[in-house]
């Protein structure tokens, strides 16, 4: 079909076609250049860089993968890898629950609701660096907020970021606050959801949670799905918040992997050892990302994508 | 509004049984208090921040906490804007997060226009690169970039923080701004380009005259998520910025929770008036557009951080 085109026309159509080619390439020019600088060249350059020992003075030196044998035999890998995966399987679920039952009560048509979700957006604008520090002082074991509403309820005070077993739910709840753009999207995805199905299902005599299990649900399964793939991708890389608030500690219990991999890069200057880090980072989260694409076919729902 | 809301409910009333209006009344009276308990608990942090920058020196520590400040102290605020240099780095900071959301803004919808309105060879496979690029974690490209800007000698410098957002933002997120806009761009009439070519007008014209103004929503969002963005980062001006000449506000507010002056001998109330004037121009900007913000996040799905 191609072929036969091409030899039907004219030469002068093909020079407009080439033209046009050139056209589409210099308006995308932009992105292509910054594709080729600040993605495509620091990937190779960074899966070079893992091979070798660098520290920015001499020049990069070859030491085959001593670089991950190291990291197979250190103990903190193990700790950050440990403390990571705890927080983002902790708090990947929390925060969707949290922000699919938000957008729920924002979905219903009632007086003043605009009010409801301009306030529970609120607290997802504010700078992260002014909310750490915000948290490290309502987190305060001697005068903070947060015991202080413990001691509401007759409950004692807990020592929160100054404990190696309260540090990392605390870095849970901390995240909790920030669940607004999930359920922007949540919200969206509800609305989409064709009032005649809900309906339907109530005259066959569907409660509010079979509707919401049967209905509501599959619906909605793109949109979860694509917060799972999205919150799991970004708490693997927590790093501001225990930058900030606990540099790790105490005793490494915040020790989050690219806090570890920052470490290593900005503070010790082992750019090699970094690199190879984020090398295997990136393999991590590529697994589960994967994971999360091979479930989906048993999960989520596509509507209109065959029977 | 309220006329028709009212008249609604007179028309249910009549319609309903009294039990299960009752039940009815039992469970909006539940959705509200729920609804407000929420709110509570989401605005708590943000009351918080504001109450303390307010509290004379000392107050900050007392348990139980005191929830409002007596007295108000205003001048919490002009001594932080008086003794520290955050009005350095509230200068640094417009001027990084101005200057990398207009490239943003230009040069992604310059490839928007390109991906949305163009055919050329490769097109649908180099698009699928650039939504691949949003899968990269940045962490990995950060140590390698960091040596490149490094070997530029653009370490210190604001450059590496605008210059990425002129090129489309390369694996630092630009992606999603040249994905939001070419949604966007994709809904405009072909016929418009059409009408525009037989008239005798160049794409480039096309592009400037005639989709860019009817992108306008799509721009604002992408204004909006980037100007906020930038103004809240904190790793890059820290991998970035080491020196004070161009420290932002980000990493300002930082400095402070460990300098002598505030975070050492505990200044809450200064810290959090800091804290509050980096939330201001973010809070306005929510305020004054929100309806492309929510719109923005809905569409593409962006996490706005």
């Amino acid at each position: 079909m191609a072929t036969a085109r091409a030899l039907n026309q004219p030469r002068r159509r093909d020079r407009i076609h080439w033209r046009q080619h050139l056209r589409g390439y210099a308006f995308i020019s932009p992105w292509i250049v910054g594709f080729l600088m600040f993605s495509a060249y620091p990937v190779f350059y960074s899966a070079f860089l893992a091979f070798t020992d660098y520290d920015l003075l001499s020049a990069p030196e070859f030491v085959g993968t001593r670089n991950f044998t190291k990291m197979a035999g250190d103990r903190l890998f193990y700790t950050a890898l440990g403390n990571t995966a705890y927080f983002t399987f902790i708090s990947v679920p929390l925060q969707l629950a949290l922000a699919l039952g938000m957008a729920l009560l924002l979905n219903l048509k009632l007086r003043g609701i605009n009010l409801f979700r301009t306030t529970f957006y609120l607290p997802t604008v504010v700078p992260q660096v002014a909310s750490v520090i915000l948290f490290v002082y309502m987190y305060n074991p001697e005068f903070g907020v947060f015991n202080a509403i413990l001691g509401w309820f007759g409950l004692p005070k807990l020592g929160w970021l100054a404990n190696p077993t309260m540090a990392k739910p605390a870095f849970v709840i901390m995240s909790l606050w920030h669940v607004g753009a999930q359920m922007v999207i949540f919200l969206a995805g509800l609305q989409a959801v064709p009032t005649a199905l809900q309906e339907a299902a109530s005259i066959d005599g569907a409660g509010v949670l079979r509707r919401f299990w049967h209905v509501t649900v599959p619906m909605i399964s793109p949109v979860i799905f694509f917060n799972l793939v999205i919150g799991i991708i970004g708490s693997f890389q927590v790093f501001t918040s225990a930058y900030i608030a606990t540099d790790g500690g105490p005793k490494h219990a915040t020790l989050f992997y690219v806090l570890w991999l920052y470490r290593h890069a900005f503070e010790n200057f082992r750019m090699g050892y970094a690199s190879a880090l984020g090398w295997i980072l990136l393999g991590i989260i590529l697994i589960f990302t994967a994971i999360n694409f091979a479930a989906s076919r048993r999960w989520v729902y596509y509507e209109g994508a065959g029977a | 509004m309220t006329v028709r809301a009212s008249s609604e409910l007179m028309t249910a009333r009549v319609r309903t049984s009294t039990a299960y209006r009752l039940r009815g009344g039992l469970a909006m009276i539940l959705t509200y208090a729920v609804l407000i308990l929420i709110a509570a608990i989401s605005s708590l942090p943000m009351f918080w921040m504001i109450s303390t920058s307010l509290k004379p020196y000392g107050r900050e520590f007392v348990f139980p906490p005191e929830w409002i400040p007596v007295p108000v102290v205003w001048s919490n605020y002009i001594d932080v804007w008086g003794e520290s240099s955050i009005h350095l780095y509230t200068i640094n900071s417009f001027l990084v997060a101005g200057l990398a959301t207009f490239g943003t803004i230009l040069s992604c919808s310059i490839v928007a226009f390109g991906f949305a309105r163009l055919q050329f060879f490769g097109r649908d496979l180099l698009f699928g690169v650039l939504v691949a690029t949003l899968m990269l974690p940045g962490i990995v490209v950060l140590v390698p970039t960091f040596i490149l800007f490094h070997h530029l000698n653009w370490i210190d410098t604001p450059m590496p923080l605008i210059v990425p957002w002129w090129f489309g933002g390369g694996a630092f997120g630009g992606a999603f701004y040249v994905f939001l806009m070419r949604q966007f761009m994709l809904q405009l009439p072909l016929e418009l380009d059409e009408a525009a070519l037989v008239d005798g007008a160049s794409h480039l014209r096309i592009y400037w005259q005639i989709i860019l103004p009817l992108a306008k929503p799509a721009l604002a969002a992408t204004g909006i998520f980037s100007f906020i963005h930038h103004w809240n980062d904190f790793l890059h001006p820290l991998i970035f910025l080491h020196a004070e000449t161009w420290r932002t506000l980000a990493l300002g507010l930082r400095f402070f929770m460990f300098s002598e002056t505030y975070g050492n001998v505990g200044r809450w109330n200064l810290m959090m008036a800091a804290a509050v004037v980096m939330l201001l121009p973010v809070l306005i900007l929510f305020f004054s557009a929100q309806r492309y913000f929510i719109r923005g996040i809905a569409l593409t799905g962006l996490t706005g951080r």
